[in-house]
């Protein structure tokens, strides 16, 4: 790739400074991606062969493995990167309260001792919530360091009129999101609409403002090829996003560990182009301990350990807080759990 | 590390221990008293010399092994012998069951075998127990199809008999499916000697060849050393020997087994290339080259040894693969998240540091993993993944196999000079390929010489698909129906009978008169009458002793200049098939007119009348049409892998072709031969008859006004025995055939056959007749081409 617009930003971008808060354990404080001027010259070499990914992502589980107490610790981690999500026309406020409390609490206090991990005081990465819900979530947050993310524009489909998914990012932040997961127009994609995809994000990037973290869902399962999740990776990385994310979790398919390597690679592309770190969220469909785990592997091998890190990875889920306390639990009982002796969320 | 904490880890985020249990492993160690034994006639027994079998990664003893001597293996193969009627006898169908139940058995004793396999040679047990082992099932499973299609699918075919088989230390289980589940399917019988360095799955094997209630004496193990091997293939009573390891060793068997008549295949030594061009996924090559270098330690006769990259992302590419390296994890090969186990032994990690040595002081820049400082001690034998940058194709690190996990890497402008460079070598086993444009890349496959070609991708096998090398990589194929054809013989070879010995034909005056105006003919090379180097001519004598006619006498220079003509024919290869064909047709044509004049030909130098003589030149014409038919109608096949891939096995010539004539039936010999050859795209160095030269010299003009590219049939008349022998050791003659009368030169053919492994087909002096069915057809077409495997997975 050719040499990218310097930006001013970038001569401070690799100081990471670490911030210990009440509610939080090693959380870093790095710079946002403030992305750069399209350039498409970028995508002419963007390459992906498909049946080799295959073959990445089919051999690592063979590869790598974490058990005992290594397996507890990525377990505790996945939470730390856990973006406990609910997203359903059916929410209510008393749904999400729920969900917050399991956010500032998601082990058992007994669980969390025989781990000796009272030091961490471990918590979800964020609540993930509807526009909707965000006041109900800060509040139910309040005290602790635990962001609120909101879906936005349009979520999921992202194909309401362009200017009110823009206000619609404005109003989540002024209600205190600190998070916004936005969704790009797939047809941009499909059409090979580069630069529309660029000015989209970077639309929604503004509207962010300063502070708050843009997650760009590229909805990958609706994308047809992985060359074009690649590209979309890139252009909104460009634009400006912090985190690109796989899935709305409503797409036939969501996260799977090909969209993961691809996208990951193109994460370490950027940061090679700009020195920007840009972060990484699959969501949809991760529901097990073992699929976190592969998730894990995937990214240390790929991005290396920093990326295992809140502030650059998230796991957008629902349910897999359940069995990585089952699995816990089994680790320090050495008997299988159930599901009914953890409280839900 | 064991003693770090949750927490710590969670800051850490480092992988710990995964340690496979080797206590059930250890248990059958126990159960076999840590010693194995031969396993000959279904019965194990114990040999009178021992050696150790040790943990490589430890170095601890592991269990004893018999030393097998000359008496063992003559008890083995006296087994197997005994053993083949019975086995012979059984249905493709009872035989069918036995594989299958050998295929279960190894998939439902996986991971003991798996476990024993680490142990023994070293190597990850993810390998074993996610490659090695669903491989050698998979071979079982596929090869019991072949056994129940047998007599359907290879009709007017039989089984060799007792085969014997060695087989390398890399892939010990593994190459011992490879060897045993074709013969077996074939319905032979096998004395398989293991490496000395892994003994032990074999006998888990053995054991599971008692389990399975295979007939006794139908399998037999010896265990051994390079003596023991040598006692087995030099065996009167094995007719087929099949061999994997090392291109030296396969030179001695070769020169061993030299005019027995034993069948032979080897699967040999390779410098394999990965050539990524600038237009490739390159994360993707760079996985690639992890699996093509650093699988099984590089410990791999088709590891991808040499990475030839386009210069424009040569740097990205060579940084990647830098931070890759780091990545790659090195230590116990029991622990589950172990990329690198441990070399095979002490010598073969001098081996590998000597060549790396090398390598530095011939310039080239290493490159090792920073975790290369603090290797793992613990008496195991650790080295390094190592990457050499700047090799030169000139250097020796890129010319020889190291085997070991040592990357050549060079770099290359265009796609011509990426062949060039890929093709400069003696060996020609597998080749990668990496480009996401399709047409580049199918440009490229054919073009490599090498048995497999992986387009975006490295290491694929199929138990359906073929694996065999071209050039010094050896001959033959493992897998598939071409695996099937090393382990059968053509029915009619039973019925053939030694040539009797010649009339001597006294010559009733020495010289002759030469009638009406001279017509000498010279040597026919590179299209053109060239007139012999030693200037020398042999006179002709009829089966009466009269005198004929003479011959150009070629020599050695004119043998060099016949293949030099027939390299540079090279384009034949690649030419239509349409228009090889249209050209046979055209010489059957031109030849027609004259058919008259070959008739008398033929009946003054044999003495046959001319009715006899005339049928002669008739089934000569029908057999280039025969080819010319063939020309355009032998293809290749698409196999279907389990993977979303398809796997194209092209049938492409071999090259440079020795012929050397048949003295019976001159003219149809000759035309019986170099037809299949040159249909199938082969140049052709032809040694006629030597009792009746005339039949073919007379061809020349024939072939010259039938637009055959001039190189494509050279023919060099003269003294057949002293030619043969220039043939035999010339090093750009790729395949040599062997119909002489003299059953001694097809010995000397095959001995001298070594220097560069050229193919052989020889007689051992037994007469063909011309005239019969078995004469012409597949068997011809299959000698006369190779079989390459183009990988190519697919989707977007």
């Amino acid at each position: 790739m050719s040499s990218p617009h310097e930006t001013a930003e970038k001569s401070n971008l690799h100081a990471l400074t670490p911030v210990e808060k009440a509610g939080t354990s090693l959380q870093t404080q790095h710079e946002l991606n403030p992305g750069i001027e399209f350039h498409p010259e970028a995508l002419d070499n963007i390459r992906v062969n498909m049946s080799a990914v295959g073959r990445r992502t089919a051999t690592l589980g063979g590869r790598r493995t974490v058990k005992k107490q290594w397996q507890a610790a990525w377990l505790l981690k996945a939470i730390a990167c856990m973006d406990l999500t609910t997203l359903s026309g059916d929410d209510t406020p008393g749904r999400v309260k729920r969900l917050c409390a399991k956010a500032r609490n998601p082990l058992r206090h007994d669980i969390v001792e025989a781990l000796g991990i009272q030091d961490l005081h471990l918590t979800t990465g964020a609540v993930c919530v509807y526009h909707e819900m965000v006041p109900t979530a800060v509040e139910a947050l309040k005290g602790t360091n635990i962001p609120v993310a909101a879906v936005s524009t349009g979520f999921p489909a992202g194909l309401s009129p362009f200017k009110q998914r823009v206000e619609e990012i404005k109003q989540s932040v002024k209600a205190g999101a600190k998070e916004i997961d936005i969704v790009i127009t797939r047809h941009h994609v499909l059409r090979q609409n580069w630069q529309a995809l660029y000015d989209e994000v970077r639309a929604f990037k503004d509207a962010c403002g300063q502070d708050v973290h843009l997650k760009a869902i590229l909805a990958t399962g609706e994308l047809a090829t992985l060359r074009n999740v690649a590209k979309a990776s890139m252009v909104s990385m460009m634009a400006g996003a912090d985190f690109i994310k796989t899935s709305t979790g409503k797409e036939k398919v969501n996260a799977t560990l090909d969209f993961t390597l691809v996208m990951i690679r193109m994460i370490r592309e950027y940061q090679d182009f700009t020195g920007y770190k840009v972060g990484y969220k699959p969501a949809g469909g991760i529901s097990t301990a073992k699929d976190a785990m592969a998730y894990q592997v995937l990214i240390k091998e790929e991005l290396g350990n920093e990326w295992l890190q809140p502030h650059l990875f998230r796991f957008g889920a629902s349910s897999l807080l359940a069995d990585i306390e089952r699995q816990l639990e089994h680790y320090i009982t050495g008997q299988y759990s159930a599901y009914n002796r953890h409280p839900i969320a | 590390m064991t003693q770090a904490s949750v927490k710590d880890i969670y800051e850490t985020m480092e992988y710990g221990p995964a340690l496979e249990s080797d206590s059930a492993a250890r248990e059958w160690l126990k159960s076999r008293k840590e010693t194995v034994e031969h396993y000959i006639d279904g019965k194990f027994v114990k040999g009178t010399k021992t050696f150790d079998s040790n943990n490589p990664a430890n170095g601890e003893f592991l269990a004893k092994a018999p030393l097998g001597t000359s008496a063992d293996v003559d008890k083995a193969v006296a087994a197997a012998k005994k053993a083949l009627g019975p086995w012979q006898k059984l249905s493709c169908y009872e035989r069918s069951k036995y594989l299958y139940a050998l295929a279960r058995l190894i998939q439902k004793n996986g991971r003991l075998l798996a476990v024993l396999e680490t142990l023994d040679n070293g190597k990850p047990i993810r390998e074993s127990r996610d490659i090695d082992v669903p491989l050698a099932a998979r071979h079982f499973y596929h090869h019991a199809g072949w056994a129940k299609l047998r007599d359907a699918e290879f009709p007017n075919h039989e089984p060799c008999g007792v085969v014997g088989q060695v087989i390398p230390w890399n892939f010990p289980l593994l190459m011992l499916a490879w060897k045993i589940a074709p013969a077996l399917a074939a319905g032979n019988t096998v004395v398989l000697k293991p490496a000395e360095f892994t003994p032990l799955t074999a006998t888990l094997f053995a054991e599971l060849c008692d389990k399975a209630g295979l007939p006794k004496g139908v399998v037999n193990i010896i265990h051994g050393d390079g003596s023991t091997g040598a006692a087995l293939v030099e065996h009167k009573d094995i007719s087929k020997v099949a061999f994997t390891g090392s291109t030296e060793v396969g030179r001695i068997i070769r020169k061993a087994t030299a005019g027995s008549g034993k069948s032979l295949t080897l699967e040999l030594g390779g410098k394999s290339p990965s050539i990524v061009f600038e237009d490739a996924d390159l994360d993707s090559a760079v996985e690639g080259v992890v699996d093509g270098i650093w699988l099984n330690q590089g410990e791999v006769c088709c590891a991808a040894s040499r990475l030839l990259i386009q210069e424009g992302v040569a740097d990205r590419m060579i940084t990647k693969l830098k931070a890759r390296m780091n990545k790659l994890r090195i230590g116990n090969p029991m622990d589950k998240t172990i990329d690198i186990g441990a070399i095979v032994d002490k010598s073969q990690i001098q081996n590998i540091s000597r060549m790396v040595k090398i390598g530095v002081d011939e310039g080239a820049e290493l490159v090792q993993p920073d975790f290369a400082k603090n290797m793992p001690a613990s008496g195991g034998c650790f080295y390094p993944p190592t990457m050499l940058l700047n090799v030169q194709p000139s250097s020796t690190v890129a010319e020889q196999e190291i085997f070991g996990p040592v990357l050549s890497v060079m770099t290359f402008r265009t796609q011509d000079e990426a062949i060039e460079i890929a093709n400069n070598t003696r060996y020609g086993l597998s080749a990668s390929i990496w480009s996401d444009n399709i047409n580049m890349a199918l440009e490229m496959a054919p073009r490599v010489k090498s048995g497999v070609v992986w387009i975006n991708g490295t290491n694929m096998f199929d138990a359906a698909v073929g694996f065999g090398g071209y050039r010094e990589s050896g001959y033959g194929r493992e897998g598939g129906k071409e695996g099937m054809y090393a382990y059968l013989k053509p029915k009619y070879q039973k019925t053939l009978k030694p040539h009797s010995e010649p009339k001597k034909k006294e010559a009733l005056k020495s010289g002759g008169t030469v009638e009406a105006i001279d017509r000498t003919p010279k040597l026919y090379i590179g299209g053109k009458q060239a007139r012999p180097d030693g200037n020398y001519s042999l006179d002709i004598h009829s089966a009466k002793g009269e005198f004929v006619g003479q011959v150009g006498e070629g020599n050695r220079k004119d043998i060099r200049n016949a293949v030099e003509a027939a390299r540079k024919a090279e384009g034949w290869s690649t030419s239509a098939h349409h228009l090889r064909a249209q050209i046979l047709y055209y010489i059957a044509e031109n030849l027609e007119v004259r058919k008259n004049e070959f008739a008398e030909r033929l009946s003054q130098m044999s003495g046959d009348s001319k009715s006899v003589s005339m049928k002669e030149v008739e089934a000569a014409l029908s057999r280039l049409f025969t080819y010319g038919a063939w020309c355009d109608k032998y293809d290749g096949q698409v196999h279907t892998p389990p993977s979303r891939t398809v796997a194209v096995a092209m049938k492409e010539a071999i090259g440079n072709v020795g012929i050397i004539c048949p003295d019976d039936a001159p003219l149809l010999g000759f035309v019986s031969l170099v037809a299949p050859a040159i249909a199938m795209g082969n140049r052709v160095v032809v040694l006629p008859s030597d009792t009746a030269p005339l039949a073919v010299t007379d061809l020349y003009q024939v072939f010259d006004t039938s637009d055959l590219p001039g190189g494509v049939v050279n023919i060099v008349t003269g003294k057949r025995a002293e030619l043969a022998k220039t043939l035999a050791e010339h090093n750009d003659i790729d395949a040599l055939w062997c119909f002489a009368p003299e059953a001694e030169m097809s010995k000397q053919v095959e001995q001298m056959s070594i220097s560069n492994l050229k193919q052989t087909w020889c007689n051992y002096g037994m007469a063909y007749d011309w005239t019969k069915p078995y004469a012409e057809g597949e068997e011809f077409l299959l000698r006369a081409t190779q079989v390459k495997n183009i990988w190519i997975p697919y989707g977007e």
